[in-house]
């Protein structure tokens, strides 16, 4: 079960408050690619791809795509003023170095303590962790956006991971389409539900331990 | 004289230097800024058993994608090989041996490789299945992993321009693996698109210095455009373009 287009656009518009101005980001593929859509044009946010950009900007207008610029995916992209190109040392060296503000990513499992799990299912999916450890491990802030339950509706937000680990207590940030949680100290907090869902739905559907907020507030 | 150097070699001399068996370094991301026509020439000789490294596995018939498809690699190293499911297939029915290495890793074992060092000291991935049989080592009392420096017999790389020396000026994003990969070959052939008189770049631009290059041919143009006007179009990426 996918998310609907207006869902993913909501999620992605709720993970754009969390970019400040000034920041590095880095932009995984699906939504969070979606989050650039909703960063005020009024800040300077320099976005950061893995093929060697920083200070990546939106999508060109037909025709006047240059096949030698593009994202991570392979989509033509153009460069903000103050860009740099480098090559994929330089481009992972600014990753392990720490100087990635926020990255933000897909997953298929999430721990309450934060692991993420979110490049193999042994035997079934095997892609390769292309540089999510590298991301995740090293961004000062990890903020995951996902759907809140697997297509069996089965919660992808749970005690332990059940799938080999893309990093241990890496994640900040989780959210879904009903929620908004923070990782802090190995514990999950509810700081927001997405309307229409009500804390109850939330907590019925996470397989993990939540502290519940005193004041959930709702995000429209 | 370094005015009398002519790297410039036609594609059938290019085609002496792959063999079966051999280890071979391909660079590109994603498609982009892979060598088409080298890829090709490989093809063509109908060589087997290729050691290959390379960032990722492309698509099916874009970058090295192509040598997986056609059956010609017995190994991989690479950080990915989602976007092609003939890579995955060949993986699971044990046809095609994959290690799996973080993309910011492998870019500096192959740099390491390149620059003469016997590996590098790396902490990304402790904690996950990275780990597994590595040596480590404390320093500072922080642990690092151990990870030994890649090369290759033949190293193939594309950029933008070159002169007849070997130097090298790559294009936007295009540029990623390539300068690492350039200098990890025991030989080096790089395709480019533009050929040009030595004297006639600005040493300042010059992003791979001409030693590390053996030789040089001319490109016929590149494929990798296919990777998104293929998803914007109707036909499957999966699907071998017609022309």
């Amino acid at each position: 079960m996918g998310l609907g287009i207006e869902t993913r656009h909501k999620i992605a518009r709720r993970a754009a408050l969390e970019i400040k101005n000034g920041m590095t980001v880095n932009l995984g593929i699906g939504i969070p690619t979606l989050v650039a859509d909703y960063m005020p044009s009024h800040l300077h946010i320099m976005l950061h791809t893995e093929n060697g950009i920083l200070g990546m900007g939106g999508s060109p207008v037909t025709g006047e795509e240059d096949g030698n610029l593009s994202n991570a995916g392979g989509y033509p992209v153009t460069i903000q003023p103050g860009a740099s190109y480098f090559d994929s040392a330089t481009a992972f060296g600014i990753i392990r170095k720490g100087l990635l503000d926020v990255t933000i990513l897909g997953a298929l499992e999430v721990s309450e303590r934060g692991d993420i799990a979110n490049w193999i299912v042994p035997g079934k999916r095997v892609p390769g962790m292309g540089g999510a450890i590298d991301l995740a491990q090293k961004a000062k802030k990890v903020i995951i956006l996902m759907n809140h339950t697997d297509k069996y509706g089965n919660p992808k937000i749970v005690k332990n991971c059940s799938l080999p680990l893309t990093v241990k207590e890496g994640a900040n940030m989780i959210i879904t389409e009903k929620a908004v949680f923070q990782c802090i100290n190995g514990k999950l907090y509810l700081r927001e539900i997405m309307d229409p869902y009500t804390v109850e739905d939330v907590i019925q559907t996470t397989g993990a331990s939540i502290i519940v907020d005193e004041q959930v507030s709702v995000f429209q | 004289m370094v005015q009398k150097v002519n790297k410039q070699i036609t594609l059938k001399d290019a085609s002496k230097y792959f063999f079966n068996g051999m280890s071979l370094m391909i660079g590109g991301f994603g498609g982009v800024g892979a060598p088409p026509t080298l890829v090709n020439l490989i093809l063509e000789k109908d060589l087997q058993d290729i050691f290959l490294i390379s960032n990722d596995t492309g698509f099916p018939w874009i970058g090295p994608g192509k040598l997986i498809t056609e059956k010609r690699v017995k190994k991989l190293i690479a950080s990915h090989i989602g976007s092609n499911p003939e890579a995955g297939k060949q993986m699971q029915d044990g046809s095609l041996e994959v290690e799996f290495v973080p993309q910011g890793t492998l870019a500096e074992k192959i740099r390491a490789g390149g620059m003469g060092l016997g590996g590098i000291l790396v902490d990304v991935g402790l904690g996950t299945v990275v780990e597994a049989n590595k040596e480590k080592v404390s320093i500072n009392n922080k642990e690092f992993m151990i990870e030994t420096a890649l090369t290759a017999d033949v190293s193939i790389v594309y950029a933008k321009k070159a002169d007849l020396y070997g130097n090298l000026v790559y294009d936007k994003s295009a540029r990623n693996t390539n300068p690492l990969v350039a200098t990890a070959g025991h030989i080096t052939i790089a395709e480019v698109e533009e050929i040009v008189p030595i004297g006639s770049l600005d040493p300042e631009e010059v992003i791979t210095p001409g030693v590390f290059v053996d030789f040089i041919i001319q490109s016929k143009g590149v494929d990798w455009k296919w990777v998104w006007e293929l998803k914007q179009g109707t036909r499957s990426q999966e699907e071998q373009p017609s022309k």
